[in-house]
């Protein structure tokens, strides 16, 4: 409902020339009462929603800056390409004396990520499918609920479970006897990914009109053939935005990976090992003492820094995608 | 005619048959994961209730937090500190998120791109990691120009701009809901666009608001790792006085007690899980009440 | 003949047998105001080389019209003619869709209403507007009447008596005076429209619009909407758009047919045909399209 559209007339020639037929008393159109109220009114919810530019300015300035001086330090391939981090360590004014190479905590974000999806994509994409295509009123009235609560337990919930009742249960399973492994807070992590696949999934596959599943069952298919053959591909690249944004919370997920992957950098492909994460880096740093100016704390900045860069790359493909079905529809 | 006709029909019932049994395997394998998605979800609630009622006495909420008695120790501190940071996160992201929403939905021309950019913006925002909005309190408010240290403004500030865009999207989706001709009647009447949005669109438009809200609110409140970026970790045995004052949060809490392994650290954190649940599944139950009581009235 | 509103099917029962398509016999009713328009309209409201555009979609071109005060005029004709939009110019409710574009003059009492120095909202507290579909506010039935004078600060002495007023206007208070506390949506649809119309007639408006005002109401409602338009005409300015003729021939003393006709590019335009008075459109049009359209054999 925009009034910044304002309609503006423009007379011709022939409009002007023209005397008014009206013979009458005029009136007077103008403005009766001053309405400044109004306008500072409009300054202020423009300025609520430049705000949120002004945030994603001051988080690319607060982490741009430090990482600046990191990289003043330490080379950026090193960063990038190195296998070993160890910048936890030593003397905590020295630069020379550690590894800066961020590989080992990434490949462990990458192995809980996919860890996770491999619980959270086949859940959530079921549940989406039997939402939208085959529960009643009813059962969707009780399922919604239990999505909504997995979604609302707090992810140190989800990590303090991971560590003192998942862990023991897989590592009973799976014959390992770390306390800290990869295993058990990815598929924790999966848990709590599964509302949000499920839900969005589920919004992308009602979004597919009704008269394709008429037509599908028309020709005589029944609702396994229709749902797999017209709505699933309909509905493909919601779906896949759906997933996108599932892996950009697994990244960017905390407080699981801090508590139960535990808090070694080490390059590992191996689940039943502990391995930390680039976020549970950031979460050890800032939770034990990290002076202002030491390398440690630059580093805190970079690994944020690359952070940030990842899931924004995943959060826009996930935008464009979702743009992508409102079209088709 | 009728031994023509009879292995047609069994043919047909064959291949239904056969269509029929994948089928149900189809639906069994979409029910299984909604189970498994179920018993999940009932095994942890089972067992946070489980661990939790042992010490889910007066102590948890009269005591402060203690490191060498736990057995009597309690998260006062912890629960003074949530409601602190929870009123500051409200206080600063309602009326900023309902103004960005506002002035999107009934102001803005979606044909300008910087109204467009602002919306790609604010979508974004939603999906950036919780941790990021740490760092960026850390650099901005607790260091940095503003400076003022590791407190409940601090935290407040951190969770506020976190669920910040939670709050435009979820007001704009209720704003949209409200139907265009109740805007067009108060218009045609005289009403200039902002007592039209003051006086009606957003009264119709606050059951939705509310929900989102609320929704949104139960998110910061259980949010942990933007606050460690903060300094809520400090060991804090008294509530806060102020929104200057030192503080610690139910979640912060609860990870402070994960390296402490004696058996009754462990139910002092169950403890304070089961009553941050409680909590957060109070709220979520008001505001799915809400958004069942006042479905679309139009 | 395809594009026919559904409301034209009860047209043919007023026009001539068929093979005699130019005997036009409509009734012109006893809901009409047998006042005899004046021979020429004075003006208070004019339209000079209206033309409207939709971003690049021309909606409407060349209208030139010289509406009456204290008339009733009715804009007529089939669906996708304009004749919603230039009723939206009068207002300027247009501003209010993004890209739409007014050229040309549209005057109230001489006064351009699309210049510069113009408010808007003080067009349209004088120039109210009704809509299709009856929009009350989700509030009581008082609350509804007494939003208008409460947001353009009327602020009189006595509320209860403007909402009164009001209400006895549109014909409406003896329906609902024992609950102006209760909810519009409790009304039925005949008396939201009402309420619609004393909402309007609070901001003592000078000129009220009505957008197909009868559209979503059942004949009985429709009659007393229509009873209450003649009413309104001794103090107000009615322009009013509908698609049914009958309604048009019943309460307007002059009437505007507006047609749709593709350009040279192909794009359908909205166009005035002919305007005269009621009792000349429906008896003896000097166009053979307003004929046509009249006796129901062009939509």
């Amino acid at each position: 409902m925009p009034d910044t559209t304002a309609a503006t007339a423009t007379g011709g020639s022939s409009a002007r020339s023209h005397p008014p037929a009206w013979r009458g008393p005029t009136v007077d159109l103008g403005q009766q009462h001053p309405r400044r109220g109004e306008r500072v009114i409009k300054i202020l919810l423009v300025a609520a929603a430049w705000l949120s530019v002004a945030v994603t300015i001051g988080i690319v300035v607060s982490l741009l800056a430090p990482t600046v001086t990191f990289f003043t330090h330490v080379g950026l391939g090193d960063f990038l390409f190195g296998t070993e981090w160890t910048g936890g360590f030593g003397d905590k004014f020295s630069w020379t004396d550690k590894a800066w190479g961020v590989l080992p905590l990434v490949v462990a974000t990458a192995i809980i990520t996919v860890i996770a999806l491999a619980v959270a994509v086949p859940l959530g994409l079921g549940a989406a499918i039997y939402l939208s295509e085959y529960a009643s009123e009813r059962v969707r009235k009780v399922l919604k609920p239990v999505l909504e609560v997995l979604a609302g337990i707090p992810t140190v919930v989800y990590g303090f479970l991971a560590l003192t009742i998942f862990t023991p249960i897989f590592a009973h399973l799976v014959q390992f006897n770390t306390i800290h492994n990869m295993l058990s807070p990815g598929i924790v992590m999966g848990f709590m990914i599964v509302p949000t696949i499920a839900s969005l999934g589920e919004d992308a596959m009602s979004a597919v009109p009704l008269a394709l599943r008429q037509g599908s069952y028309a020709l005589g298919a029944n609702r396994m053939k229709t749902t797999l053959r017209v709505v699933f591909p309909a509905a493909l690249s919601g779906i896949v935005a759906a997933i996108v944004l599932g892996i950009s919370r697994a990244v960017g997920e905390t407080m699981i990976v801090t508590i139960a992957a535990g808090s070694r950098a080490q390059l590992t492909f191996d689940p039943r090992e502990g391995a930390q994460t680039m976020t549970g880096f950031i979460a050890q740093i800032a939770s034990g003492d990290a002076p202002q100016g030491s390398p440690v704390y630059y580093s805190l900045f970079a690994v944020g820094a690359l952070l940030f860069a990842i899931t924004l790359l995943i959060n826009l493909v996930s935008i464009r995608l979702v743009r992508k079905y409102r079209q088709v529809y | 005619m009728t031994t023509a006709t009879l292995p047609r029909a069994n043919m047909l019932t064959r291949t239904r048959n056969r269509d029929g049994i994948t089928s149900a395997v189809f639906a069994a394998v979409l029910w299984l994961c909604l189970a498994l998605i179920c018993v999940f979800l009932f095994f942890i609630l089972a067992v946070i209730v489980q661990k939790g009622l042992a010490r889910l006495d007066a102590n948890l909420v009269t005591r402060q937090p203690s490191k060498i008695r736990p057995e009597t120790a309690g998260v006062q501190s912890a629960l003074f500190g949530t409601l602190w940071v929870g009123g500051i996160t409200a206080l600063i992201a309602l009326p900023l998120g309902v103004a960005a929403a506002v002035y999107l939905e009934e102001y803005a021309n979606p044909a300008k791109w910087w109204n467009r950019a602002i919306e790609l913006n604010i979508q974004n925002l939603a999906a950036v990691p919780a941790v990021i909005y740490g760092i960026l309190t850390l650099g901005f408010v607790v260091r940095g120009p503003v400076s003022i240290g590791a407190v409940v403004m601090a935290g407040g500030i951190a969770l506020a701009l976190l669920i910040l865009p939670v709050i435009i999207i979820t007001t704009r989706e209720a704003l949209r809901s409200v139907p265009r001709e109740i805007r067009d009647g108060s218009l045609a009447l005289g009403a200039t666009m902002w007592q039209t949005t003051w006086r009606q669109v957003l009264p119709a438009a606050v059951p939705g608001i509310a929900t989102g809200t609320i929704l949104a609110m139960s998110r910061a409140i259980g949010e942990a790792a933007p606050l460690i970026l903060v300094g809520a970790t400090t060991f804090v045995t008294f509530n806060p006085d102020g929104v200057l004052s030192k503080y610690t949060t139910l979640p912060v809490q609860i990870y402070n007690l994960v390296p402490q392994d004696r058996d009754a650290f462990r139910d002092l954190a169950y403890a304070a899980i089961l009553l941050l649940i409680v909590v957060l599944l109070a709220m979520n139950a008001v505001a799915i009440w809400l958004r069942n009581r006042y479905q679309r009235r139009w | 003949m395809t594009n026919v509103e559904p409301d034209l099917d009860t047209v043919p029962e007023t026009v001539g047998a068929p093979g005699a398509p130019h005997e036009i016999h409509v009734e012109l009713g006893d809901r009409t105001n047998h006042r005899a328009p004046s021979a020429e309209p004075d003006g208070v409201i004019e339209l000079r080389d209206l033309e409207v555009f939709y971003d690049k979609f021309r909606a409407v071109s060349g209208v030139n019209l010289v509406f009456g005060s204290k008339e009733i005029t009715a804009l007529i004709g089939p669906s996708g003619c304009g004749k919603s939009t230039v009723l939206r110019c009068l207002n300027r409710m247009n501003d209010l869709v993004p890209g739409a574009h007014v050229m040309g003059d549209v005057r109230f009492h001489g006064v351009d209403m699309y210049d510069a120095s113009v408010d808007v909202i003080e067009v349209r507290r004088r120039i109210g507007m009704v809509f299709q579909k009856p929009n009350p506010f989700p509030k009581s039935i008082y609350d509804n009447v007494a939003y208008g004078p409460r947001v353009t600060g009327m602020k009189p002495k006595n509320m209860d008596d403007v909402v009164e007023q009001a209400l006895h206007g549109a014909a409406l208070w003896d329906e609902v005076k024992d609950k102006l506390k209760q909810s519009a949506y409790g009304l039925s649809g005949g008396q939201q429209q009402r309420l619609c119309i004393a909402r309007t007639i609070a901001t003592s408006p000078e000129v009220i619009l009505m957008d197909e005002p009868c559209s979503a109401l059942d004949p009985i409602a429709t009659a007393k909407i229509e009873d209450l338009m003649v009413d309104l005409a001794k103090t107000y300015t009615i322009i009013i758009v509908t698609h049914n003729m009958q309604q048009a021939a019943r309460v307007s003393y002059r009437t505007a047919f507006f047609t749709a006709a593709a350009d040279e590019h192909g794009q359908r335009t909205g166009r005035l045909v002919e305007f005269d008075s009621t009792s000349k459109i429906f008896g003896n049009p000097s166009d053979k399209r307003t004929e046509a359209y009249i006796t129901g054999r062009f939509g």
